[in-house]
Parts: structure tokens; sequence; C-alpha cells
């Protein structure tokens, strides 16, 4: 398709401005030349133009809406329309930040009781809704822990990072600062206790952990983990990119979390926006609390209200309170579903994926056979012995059948990763098909792998040239 | 209502096909002792229609301003109609990141086309996908450039937005980078004998804003020699984006990186968010930058395409050894800015003269006023700094006839009793200025 530039005339405009009102100004007569820009090389484009452009682009695009999702540790579930409307109230889109307290009222109870309804869900003492993503609230999370460490005079500069883990994990220990340990995982896919046991010291600040881990597998350990980390003086650090698989059936800070991240768009089903914008709101257990970053909410008498009062605070970690729109519909989503409704949420995201995982099992090789939680992970390792069709191949193929494709080449440890999450929103018979197009594709693999490794054969590009891509980097467009 | 679809039979079926006789056999390897069958203090669900009349309730106790007379790094702006109904395309907004490019195109189109508006805009070779908001693209791009220069000193003017300044403060003590300030001078411009004696070879980076956080326009060109004298590097924010609509952008002036809050490109002001870190570097950097990038590749057959590039300096890719954390930044808000941006072309910079009419309208009222008085000398874009007889009490008048006032400085310049930053933009009409003053004098 050509690009907005391309379709741009000299002359066009899809903008209908006011006139000036006021006395116009000569711009030059009041700001020096130097200041002022020469050029202005923006699209013009008429209104139509601009609808259809994008309209078209959005064909090329796979949302949720079109069809089954199952992108492993993304929780793509169902983005309830609701959320969108209510959101949409203009009482929410239309006050400054900077407005004061008297004016948002309404936004400063919700998000109050927002994070009592975060802490109630995962058992934590506060939290805060200030950082923008799940990474952001990561970021967060280990600067409240290098906080700690400070304040009691410990100079702790490890933190232990499982080999499963997301690749944030690493990258925001080392972004505070820290160097990161790669724990091992045992043969049963959990922590491998022994290893912890020797890694852990009191040069240790933290681990950070992911549970159910990204092989969708509960910690059974996780009473002995959370013991070993904290009899050493170490604060035990929960990813919640997996939130989705314990609603309603145990809370984090009960299993002995010190900080857990959440991924509003992921289990509170906020719309990812094709890559954002999330929220990561950060919980805490009742040592941390003091740490959080400012702005906090207080509540007092005469109601709520913004303070900067916390003087162990991390600080900020961004400009204003959060991505509080997003806030606005996961708050919803909460409210509509509530406590019975969080719970079954979990329970059928569980078994959803549990019933994958059976139906697979015989057609692909599964690393770790054991019950899931809310995804499971497959290897392509057979196909890649026995027909020499890859992962990314069978995933490419996945496109001709309406699916998007699930996470692949992750977590590192499970040779050609097949990484499905198919969340609680799908049905049986979404599942079963898809199973059928997985199980076709295992065929085909074998009848046919020239077809499968050619594959998308649908789609309005075939596969793209990310060698040349990187190479001879083209990110701006050039007359 | 959870939007689960499963029947009981569905139910039976499925549990049969795995082998368990309930539910809760699959949570057998959550320890009994941390189970629960009740989510405690959570309240019950709520029909749609209950929650929408909890929801209404809840932003009703919200006070919708008559007015809004602050920026101070968030800017109302009007929206065209086209932007929403264009981003509202579920096929955008239900995606997650687009790491299947074939089936990706059009937010990965779209995401190169907003790189490139956003190169143009500020002045440089390259921009990436977009950031958490201004600020935090600012401390990314602070913290980068002291990694590359393996200096830990950065210097920022006073006069950038204060709580940009606290968020660098953050991210540069968890990496044990020291900030010093300069302050400014009586223009309300950086102080450029101040900027001299603040640099040496331990800094990595020096940052000014323009216009500045009190409205006033930087002049960057000296400030980038001055850095780039001692081996350092600039980067330059800016407040409303609107600006660059007619001022020359940082990155004509020898900025490095230019970075800063993109809200003003068709996102609504949402008491702060979601909101649009713009980061936009020197070609140079772009091995080194921060988040994603969407790069022009050709098909199999020669065809044009778009994918996500240079991953090998992602977290996903490189974990501790990444650039940057980052991972979801606020592409439904950098789409919003693409398609607002492609909207208004050229007229952006008609935009901008209507905004500099409207804020030179609503400052010479305000100077009529006795005992009001302009505070710095530089040339402004749309807001400026004023003082005044009464801050608080000009507020409390304001407030109270359902306006949001001005940004009362004194909170984070308590050397500036009684100056108020005021903001003008197109939303403001004669006849509302008018009535400003009315209430004010």
């Amino acid at each position: 398709m050509e690009l907005i530039f391309e379709i741009s005339k000299p002359g066009r405009s899809a903008a209908n401005l006011s006139a000036s009102d006021v006395p116009v100004v000569d711009v030059d007569h009041i700001i020096d030349r130097k200041y002022l820009r020469d050029d202005l090389d923006l699209p013009e484009v008429a209104e139509i133009d601009l609808v259809r452009h994008y309209t078209n682009l959005s064909r090329r695009n796979f949302g949720l809406d079109l069809g089954f999702y199952p992108l492993g540790s993304c929780t793509m579930k169902y983005n309830p329309k609701i959320n969108e409307n209510v959101a949409a109230m203009p009482g929410f889109t239309g006050l400054h930040p900077d407005a004061p307290d008297a004016f948002a009222k309404g936004n400063l109870e919700l998000m109050y009781d927002m994070q009592k309804l975060l802490s109630g869900i995962f058992g934590m003492a506060d939290f805060t809704l200030q950082p923008a993503a799940g990474a952001h609230g990561e970021l967060t999370g280990v600067m409240m822990i290098k906080k700690y460490f400070e304040k009691k005079g410990q100079k702790r500069h490890l933190i232990l990072i499982p080999d499963a883990a997301h690749g944030t994990n690493p990258a925001s220990g080392a972004l505070c600062g820290f160097e990161t340990v790669t724990l091992r995982s045992n043969t049963e896919g959990g922590v491998d206790l022994g290893h912890l046991e020797l890694l852990m010291t009191e040069d240790v600040a933290a681990l950070m952990l992911t549970n159910p881990n990204t092989l969708g597998l509960f910690e059974r350990n996780i009473e002995k983990v959370a013991q070993i980390i904290h009899s050493r003086g170490g604060l035990l650090y929960g990813d919640g990119a997996n939130a989705n698989a314990f609603l309603g059936k145990t809370r984090p800070g009960d299993l002995g979390f010190d900080v857990i991240q959440l991924n509003l768009h992921k289990t509170f089903s906020t719309p990812h926006g094709g890559g954002g914008p999330g929220s990561g709101p950060v919980g805490v257990s009742a040592g941390l609390v003091d740490y959080l970053p400012v702005p906090r909410i207080v509540k007092s008498d005469s109601g709520y209200g913004w303070s900067e009062q916390f003087p162990d605070t991390i600080g900020r970690v961004r400009a204003f309170y959060g991505n509080f729109n997003v806030i606005v519909k996961a708050y919803a989503y909460i409210r509509s579903l509530g406590a019975e409704g969080l719970a079954r949420v979990t329970e059928m995201a569980v078994l959803n994926a549990n019933y994958i995982k059976e139906k697979l099992k015989p057609y692909f090789d599964l690393p770790y056979d054991r019950i899931c939680m809310h995804e499971c992970v497959f290897s392509g390792h057979r196909q890649v012995e026995q027909n020499g069709v890859h992962t990314s191949d069978m995933a490419k193929r996945l496109i001709d059948f309406g699916y998007h494709p699930p996470t692949i080449y992750f977590p590192l440890i499970v040779h050609e990763a097949i990484m499905i999450e198919p969340t609680e929103t799908e049905s049986k018979e979404t599942l079963d098909a898809f199973c059928e197009a997985m199980i076709s594709i295992a065929r085909e693999a074998e009848v046919n792998p020239q077809r499968v490794k050619d594959a998308p054969l649908s789609t309005p590009v075939s596969r793209l040239d990310e060698v040349l891509a990187a190479r001879k980097p083209d990110v701006c467009w050039k007359r | 209502m959870d939007y689960c679809p499963h029947t009981k039979d569905d139910i039976a079926q499925m549990q049969a096909a795995i082998g368990v006789k309930s539910i809760e056999e699959l949570f057998a390897d959550i320890p009994q002792k941390f189970r629960f069958r009740k989510m405690p203090d959570i309240p019950s669900g709520l029909s749609e229609q209950e929650t929408i009349a909890l929801m209404s309730a809840i932003a009703a106790r919200n006070q919708m301003p008559r007015l809004t007379l602050t920026g101070a790094g968030a800017y109302v702006h009007f929206i065209p109609s086209v932007v929403s109904h264009l981003v509202g395309r579920s096929e955008f907004y239900t995606a997650y990141t687009p790491y299947q490019a074939e089936i990706s195109q059009g937010i990965l189109q779209a995401i190169y086309e907003y790189q490139t508006m956003i190169a143009h805009l500020t002045g440089t070779e390259i921009a990436n996908a977009s950031m958490y908001d201004g600020a935090s693209a600012m401390a990314e791009a602070a913290v980068l450039s002291a990694k590359m220069s393996n200096r830990s000193k950065i210097v920022a003017a006073r006069s950038v937005h204060p709580q940009y300044r606290q968020v660098l403060k953050t991210y540069c003590w968890a990496n044990g980078y020291t900030v010093t300030e300069v302050p400014c001078a009586t223009s309300g411009q950086l102080d450029l004998a101040g900027l001299h004696s603040a640099l040496d070879e331990s800094v990595a980076a020096v940052i000014v804003q323009s216009p500045n956080f009190f409205g006033c326009l930087e002049d960057i060109t000296p400030i980038a020699d001055a850095a780039h004298a001692k081996g350092a590097l600039l980067i330059s924010g800016f407040t409303d984006g609107t600006s660059l609509g007619i001022l020359k952008p940082a990155g004509a002036c020898g900025a490095d990186f230019v970075v800063g809050e993109g809200q003003s490109f068709g996102n609504p002001i949402n008491y702060g968010g979601p909101y649009l870190g713009i980061f936009a570097a020197r070609e140079k950097f772009l091995r080194r930058i921060p988040g994603r990038l969407a790069g022009a590749t050709v098909d199999k057959n020669g065809k044009r395409g778009f994918v996500l590039t240079l991953q090998t300096r992602e977290q996903h890719i490189r974990r501790e050894k990444a650039t940057s954390n980052i991972c979801s930044n606020e592409a439904l808000c950098a789409l919003a800015a693409c398609i607002y941006l492609a909207a208004l072309g050229p007229n952006l910079k008609t935009l901008a003269a209507l905004n500099i009419n409207k804020t030179q309208y609503l400052k010479s009222r305000l100077l009529q006023i006795p005992g009001w008085e302009e505070v710095f000398s530089a040339p402004i874009y749309n807001e400026f700094t004023i003082c005044c007889t009464d801050a608080r009490v000009v507020n409390e008048k304001l407030q109270a006839e359902g306006i949001i006032g001005a940004y009362d400085l004194q909170k984070d310049y308590p050397e500036l009793k009684n100056t108020l930053l005021f903001c003008a933009t197109e939303m403001l009409s004669k006849n509302d200025i008018d009535h400003v003053i009315e209430i004010i004098k």
C-alpha cells in the first residue's frame, strides 16, 4: 500500500480550523527569525483520503476482534466494549492532570478504590498506579528494592533471575545498576532449590520470580523459595504477567512476595492498542510502602488528595499519575466481574490451557508434561528433526488458517518453543478448531513441508526480509 | 458477567478430555494452605447497566471545567473527529505488539509514517515508535547518554518541567548518575554562563526544553555548542508539541536527542495519561536508542513491507545487555498522533499561529490589570509567566467560576512568589478570555 506521503498532493487538507477571533499578530515581529522553522513537510490529504488510508491499513492488521489470538504470556482475552464506552465518558477524558483536587473527586476516588481492590485481590499492603506498562512497573519495583537496601545500609548488588524469565526482568535489574545472576530450572520446570541455596548470599537483593512461570507451571516449592530468600535478608519480586492464572485462588502476598507488578492490559482486559498503552501497577508488602513513587493519593476527612510528603519515596517514574484512562477500563472490568467473576476467569483460563495441552500432546513434544496453569508450552523439536520444519514456519502457517500465532521461541529453555495462552474468553469450538489447525499443520509438515515453509500464503505481503531491514535500516521515509 | 462462553456441558466434556473430575484438581500445584475459596473484600459483580450507572456516577463526581488555563506539560487541544473514529478501529486497538509482521502491516506502516513525521518535526533523522511519556523519554535519553559516554553526570536546566526533572533524578539515582541543575537568566532562558561553569569532561549530557517550563523559547545553538565542546550530548525537550508547527526544532540547532510529550497530537487530556513519549535522535544513535522501531523492507517477491527492526537492541533478545527494558510503549497514542498530523498537514503551522494569537491576546489583557507584570523577556509560544498581586486568590476566583486557573509556580520554584504560568490554546475564544479578565480584575 502507498504511504500517506505518497498520496499527498499540495493544497489538499483535512484540517478545518477556526479563524482567529482575536487580533492576529505578526509572528515574525514577536519571535526572532532564528526561533522559527523554515519548512513543514507533512502530508496534504483530503479527509476522505485520510479515512480510507487508515481504514485500509486497519484491514491489514489482525486484532482480537477478528479471531483467536493465543499469544502466550500476553493474555489476549476479549476486551469488553462497555469498558471502552465508560472510559470515553467526558468526565474521565476531559480533566487536566493539574486540576485542583476539588475538580477531580471522581478520578481520585476511582484510583484510590482501584489501589484497594488490587491490594485485596493480590494480598499486598498497597499499590501504585503510576507505571505506564509492565516493564515500567518492573523498573519501579526494582527501584523500590534498591531503596529498601539503601535505607538499611546494605550493599547488595545482585539479582537472581530464573532462566525461564521474561527478558524485561534482567533488563529492569540492569537499568537499576544490579548485576543479574541466572537461576536454573529443575527437571520439572520449577526453581532448582539446590542452585537457589547456592546462589542466595548476602550480596543478593532479590529473586525476580514469575509464578506461574513462563512454562505455565505453578512453583510448587514457593513456600521454600520464599523462606530461602527471606532467611538471608532478600526480597521476593513477582512478575505478575501471568496473574490470570490465580485470581481468586491464591494471592502473591500470602505466598511471600514482597513486590509484584501487574499488566492491566493482560489480566484486566484493557486493549493493548497494537503495542500500548498498557498500565503496570506495582503492589508492595508493608515493609516497602514508604518507597512507593509519589505523588500518592491520601484520604482524609476532607476527601481524597495528592500528596508528595513521603520522604523515603523513590521519587517519580513518569509525569502525572499513570495511564489513567487505561485504569478506568480495568476498574470497570473488575467491578463488573466482581469476586466470583474473577475467580471464574482463572478457572476457565486454566481449563482452556489444559484442554489444548491434552489435545495437542500427541502431535507436538511437550517438555513438561504436568497440569499447567493458564498457558502451555510445546516444542517444535519433532518437526525440526523429522521434517526440517521450524516453529516459525508452523506459526506463519497458522496465519493462513485465520489465527494469530502463539508466542514462539520463548521461554528460551524450551527448544523451538510454542507457547499457547488461550485465555478464558474462548469457546470450546474455537479451541477445537485451533487444535485441528495445529494438527493439520503437523501433518502437512510431514507430507508437504515446503508448503509450511512458504507460509503465509494468504497475507498482503509474504515473509519479510528481516535481515535486510536490520542491515540497511530504513525507519523514516525519504522523498 | 465474566465473558466466558462455556456451558456446563462444555466444561464437563473438557474436564473429561483432560482427565480431571473437577476444576479444583487443576489447581493442585498451589499449596493447600495458600488457597482460598472466596476472594476477600472484593464486591460482587454488576450487570452492564449497573456498571454504566456506577461509572457515570463516579465521572459525575468530577467537575468538568468551563475553561482550562493550565498547560504545564499537558495541553487541551481540539481533536478532529476522524482521529477517534480511525483509532477506534478494533483491528488496531485490539491487537498486541506487531510481532507477526505479515498480519500487522497496518500498525507497522502507521508507525513508520509516525516515525517519519516525528523525525521531520523534531529536525532529526530518526524517531522510535514511542516511549511512555515525555518525562520517561527524557530520562531514558539521559541514561543512554551516560552509558554511551561512560560519564556519570547530567546537567539539566532548572527551566525543564519540574516533574521531568524528578523522573530524571529517579532514573539517574537508580543508575548511580548525578544531576546538576543550571539556573535561568532574567530572560527566562538557560543561563549560559551558569552552563559553562557546570560543564566539564564528566558531563554526559545537557538537558534543556524549548519552549521551556516558563513558556520561554531557548536559543539552542549556543547551548549545543557548549555541550559539544566538552564532549557532552544535548538532549532537548519541548512542552506543547504543536509548537513544532512553527518553531525551529532543536534537531535543526544541533541537539543529539529531541524528546518530549506528544499528547497534544490528537490525544485527550485524560487526567495525565495515557500520553505519548516522543524520542527522536541523530542517525548515528540508531543502533543504541531504546524502544521499538518499525522499518521498511521487502517480502520475498520484492514487495514493500514493514517489520519491527533492530530488535537486537531490545530486552527480549539482549536481556540484561539491552539498551532499555521498555517493551509495551504507547502505540495507539502514536497512531492517534500520526492521524492527527496527517489531518492537519502544513496547517499545523496555522494552528500554532492561532495558539500564538490567543496567547498574545490573553497576555496583553492580563498585563492591563494593575499590578500584573511579565516576569521574563524571552519570546514565548503558548505559555507565559506572569507575576500578580495574589496568585492564590486569582485561582480561587477562577475556580469558583468553574475554571481551572493558571499553574502556580511557587510550589516548584519557591523564589517565584505570586507567579502564574498561563496557557492559551485554540480552545479559548475571545469571549472566554474577556470573561477570564472580568473574573480576575
